[in-house]
């Protein structure tokens, strides 16, 4: 973790509903999220991430736990009186304001004088590269425009936190690879903490220095892009993000851990009895039949541009995706026995 | 946050809440009342007289000179007229507005949006002035009723004055009431129901008798209720184009507080007014009920 | 065939519409009908229009209507915003709210105007302006109520959230936002709610003291006295100005946000 917490979010709990229709949308989650981080909640829809956002922001109020934002207990705060600014899914722009007056409106909040608010304004869209827009109404933008104008609006007031809530999911791909971009640059110029809040496991791995994966109101998993995703802890972690292969496995005495009929490797788990032993698609390596760690039969193979994916059907039953990067050999047929070498630093022991 | 958001709530609704209830809750509750008590003084309620059911007695019984009761039927008349015209104007509120509903709901969004508007407009102008351009028009003298004379074989006819003005005149008032909440259901239906039904091989009519029709139930239920309702009580549409002859419940109450000048009487026919309008809604929500099952 | 189209409706829809206009028509042309008989024709004038300015009742009927529906639209319609204020959003007693505020709407006009007369006879408040300007907001609410609630219920809470999030706190962010999102909604009811004051025969019928006629009160009693152009020229006159309202508030209504 880089420098002192920005955000700090002790054992905080949140429920929606009364009595037997309760529903625990958060139960005793902490994060520390430090000075300038990229850091990204990440989870399907319902998972409790934008709930956490929306706790920070001061929409919600926690039913139990602290939330302090600089060293500051803010939980019970109001959201006009915390030093975040937000970027809403649906960006919220005031339809009957002007981009300028939009972008002005917190300096106007707070009080700043008119000469001052105007540079203020200047700078911020200049920074989304907005500045011809300045009298324009919401309504005559694109959607990546807006965008633009979502992100000006919530920095100009120069806030300790950047809350983002899914702000990219309403762009389509090409704009939204761009907008993630633009972002990890503009939080580099501004140089504060940014929260995002997203469903999509790949603009969490391009954009973050750390991901949270929630799923039923816990974080499962924290920690760097990289080690989320070739390390996972946890099933759902390891399923929610990319492509892997999951096997069930027994975990044997003296380090050994046996995969369907007869097949054991040899690997430090620590555990005993069933696991699930996974592995990324482009991990494992196709040999000559027999000479690697079990053998498979070819079901299907297909051709993706930079690589081919296989699928392979293994001897216990089961399938198994294989991503071979060397598309220049000769293509196998369908049918054909195959080896399926699993190297042991590629495999993860996970919780069930 | 400030304030507990109930605490907010409650006050935001109480200057909305408190108008109605002294308005509307508090003035029905003396009503009732008054309805017990009898009539006499300067403001027409004797306000120390025992309460007793007299005044609802009196919708069918009458002291006689030598004091006994006879039946007397005119109320009871007035208010069998009342409820067949209310029910005779649903009935061509309904035969009209479904055809007018069906045929919107089939329009562009544009031509929609127009017809809209001007069903709406009747709705939103003054009652009285509408009621008064159909006395122009069937009077004596009016438009309609010289054509109808010109060529009708019994000689000249009374077309104001009678029932079915009076029906006419309704129905005109409250036809948008029955239209809006068929359009409302029909804007709603999935067409390719009825593509399904004529795949099935029903035909137009049988498609519309068992597929829209049942659809439809609902706003012809809410339609008629709007209907109903008012008409029970009209009073200026009996008043200008019963002139007198064809009184209807709302009449005989206006009259009890101005030249008979009989409140107590007037409230008893009130509650009267209000007790049927109760049976007609809750009939109307059992049925409800029941199709909902 | 048209899956959508049903033969004869649309010859019914047609016949309908002229049932609903022709005879507002026939009432406009014969305004302008020169002839004293109200319904035989000579030749155009205005004279009519001319004779309704003039006339003193006629004047103090209409000032009289438009103080007491200007009185009835602003109060109607401050409540209703209030009340929409607060039965907006997941609020859960909204159906026994909504039932109490329209009850105007449901229960017969009749009733309520002869109770609400009992009642301000009983407590000796003075028939007249007052009691139906108190009469009127009452029933008005519902009509005020209905296109602001309809409007709050399509602005997304995100707006006001995001105001908070600008550092406006409540009450700012009530007037630099919610206020004017609204705004086409709060102007549609009170414009319903004022035709509504406006047009009302009823309720001021019963409540209407001494000197007090209301237009729609002195057409009731001009046309009992005898019909005459004069009540043509100014049911006119009415019907256009609930024409231009109720279409005002159609379009307001239907504003973009």
């Amino acid at each position: 973790m880089s420098g002192s917490s920005a955000v700090s979010i002790r054992n905080i709990s949140k429920s929606f509903g009364r009595g037997a229709s309760a529903v625990r949308v958060l139960d005793d989650v902490s994060v520390e999220i430090g000075e300038r981080e990229f850091f990204t909640l990440l989870g399907p829809s319902g998972c409790g991430k934008t709930t956490l956002l929306r706790l920070i922001a001061g929409f919600e109020l926690a039913d139990r736990g602290v939330i302090a934002i600089g060293g500051q207990d803010l939980t019970q705060t109001p959201p006009f009186r915390r030093p975040v600014n937000t970027v809403f899914q649906s960006y919220a722009l005031f339809p009957h304001l002007t981009v300028e007056q939009n972008v002005g409106f917190a300096l106007e909040e707070q009080g700043m004088a008119r000469d001052k608010i105007r540079s203020r304004v200047g700078e911020a869209l200049e920074m989304v590269r907005m500045h011809s827009f300045a009298r324009r109404r919401p309504s005559e933008l694109s959607g990546g425009q807006q965008q633009r104008v979502a992100l000006a609006r919530a920095l100009a007031p120069r806030p300790q936190v950047l809350l983002l809530d899914e702000p990219l999911s309403a762009l389509d791909l090409k704009l939204r690879k761009e907008m993630q971009i633009e972002l990890k640059q503009l939080q580099a110029e501004a140089g504060i903490t940014f929260l995002f809040v997203t469903h999509d496991q790949e603009e969490a791995l391009t954009l973050s220095d750390r991901v949270a994966v929630m799923q039923g109101g816990h974080i499962l998993q924290m920690g760097p892009p990289r080690e989320i995703y070739e390390a996972p802890t946890h099933r759902f972690v390891a399923d929610f993000i990319g492509d892997i292969n999951l096997l069930e496995a027994e975990a044997l005495p003296g380090d050994q851990l046996r995969i369907g009929q007869g097949v054991t490797l040899p690997m430090a788990h620590g555990k005993a009895g069933a696991v699930t032993l996974a592995i990324r698609p482009e991990r494992a390596r196709l040999t000559a039949p027999g000479a690697g760690t079990l053998d498979a039969t070819l079901i299907h193979s297909a051709y993706l541009g930079t690589a081919l994916l296989h699928k392979l059907e293994l001897p216990g039953g089961g399938t198994f995706l294989l991503r071979q990067s060397e598309v220049a050999q000769t293509p196998l047929e369908s049918g054909s026995r195959v080896g399926l070498a699993l190297p042991a630093d590629a495999l993860r022991v996970l919780d069930q | 946050m400030s304030a507990s958001p109930t605490l907010r709530r409650l006050g935001l609704l109480t200057p909305a809440l408190a108008t109605i209830g002294l308005l509307v809750g508090v003035p029905l509750l003396l009503m009732f009342w008054i309805s017990l008590l009898q009539k006499g003084g300067t403001s027409g309620v004797d306000w120390a007289s025992v309460p007793s059911g007299a005044n609802y007695l009196r919708l069918v019984w009458e002291e006689d000179f030598d004091g006994t009761m006879i039946v007397n039927t005119s109320y009871l008349l007035i208010l069998l007229r009342s409820v067949l015209q209310a029910a005779l104007t649903t009935g061509l509120c309904l035969l009209f507005g479904l055809p007018v509903a069906l045929w919107m709901a089939g329009l562009g969004r544009t031509q929609r949006d127009i017809m809209l508007l001007l069903i709406t407009i009747p709705f939103w102008t003054n009652l009285l002035v509408r009621n008064y351009a159909w006395l122009i028009i069937l009077r004596e003298d009016g438009l309609v009723a010289q054509t109808v004379n010109a060529v009708s074989p019994f000689g000249p006819v009374q077309l104001l004055y009678n029932d079915l003005a009076v029906a006419i005149g309704l129905t005109y008032s409250f036809l948008p009431f029955m239209i809006l909440p068929l359009y409302t259901v029909f804007e709603k239906f999935d067409w390719r129901l009825l593509e399904a039904a004529h795949d099935l091989g029903a035909t137009r009519a049988r498609a519309l008798r068992r597929v829209v029709l049942p659809i439809a139930g609902p706003g012809i239920l809410a339609g008629s209720l709007l209907v109903f309702i008012p008409c029970l009580g009209a009073f200026v549409t009996p008043a200008l184009l019963g002139g007198g002859k064809t009184l209807m419940l709302g009449n005989i109450i206006q009259m009890q507080f101005g030249a008979s000048r009989n409140w107590p009487f007037g409230a008893a026919l009130s509650v009267v007014l209000l007790a049927l309008m109760l049976i007609v809604m809750t009939s109307v929500a059992l049925l409800r009920n029941r199709r909902a099952k | 065939m048209n899956i959508r189209r049903f033969p004869m409706t649309r010859e019914v829809s047609l016949l309908v519409l002229a049932y609903l206009y022709v005879p507002v028509l026939v009432l406009v042309v014969y305004s302008f009908n020169a002839n004293r008989t109200a319904t035989i024709w000579s030749h155009a004038s205005l004279d009519w229009y001319g004779r309704i300015l003039t006339n003193p009742s006629i004047q103090a009927a209409t000032v009289n209507s438009l103080i007491l529906a200007f009185a009835a639209a602003i109060g109607a319609t401050t409540f209703a915003l209030l009340a929409a204020l607060a039965t907006s959003r997941a609020f859960p007693r909204r159906g026994a709210v909504e039932a109490v505020l329209n009850m105007p709407l449901i229960l017969p006009e009749i009733v309520v105007a002869v109770a609400t007369l009992m009642l301000f006879v009983a407590l000796g408040v003075q028939l007249g302006l007052g009691a139906m300007i108190l009469a009127h907001t009452a029933f008005c609410i519902p009509f005020a109520y209905l296109p602001i609630r309809a409007r709050l219920e399509g602005m997304s809470r995100s707006y006001e959230e995001a105001a908070q999030d600008l550092y406006a706190n409540r009450f700012r962010t009530f007037r630099r936002v919610t206020l004017p999102l609204l705004w086409p909604g709060i102007l549609a009811g009170f414009t319903l709610a004022f035709v509504t004051s406006l047009d009302d025969f009823l309720t001021s019928f019963f409540l209407s003291g001494p000197g007090t006629t209301t237009l729609p009160v002195y057409i009731f009693s001009a046309i009992r006295a005898g019909i005459t152009p004069e009540i043509n020229a100014i049911s006119t006159v009415m019907l256009v100005i609930s024409v231009l309202l109720v279409s005002l508030s159609f379009f307001l209504s239907r504003l973009r946000r």
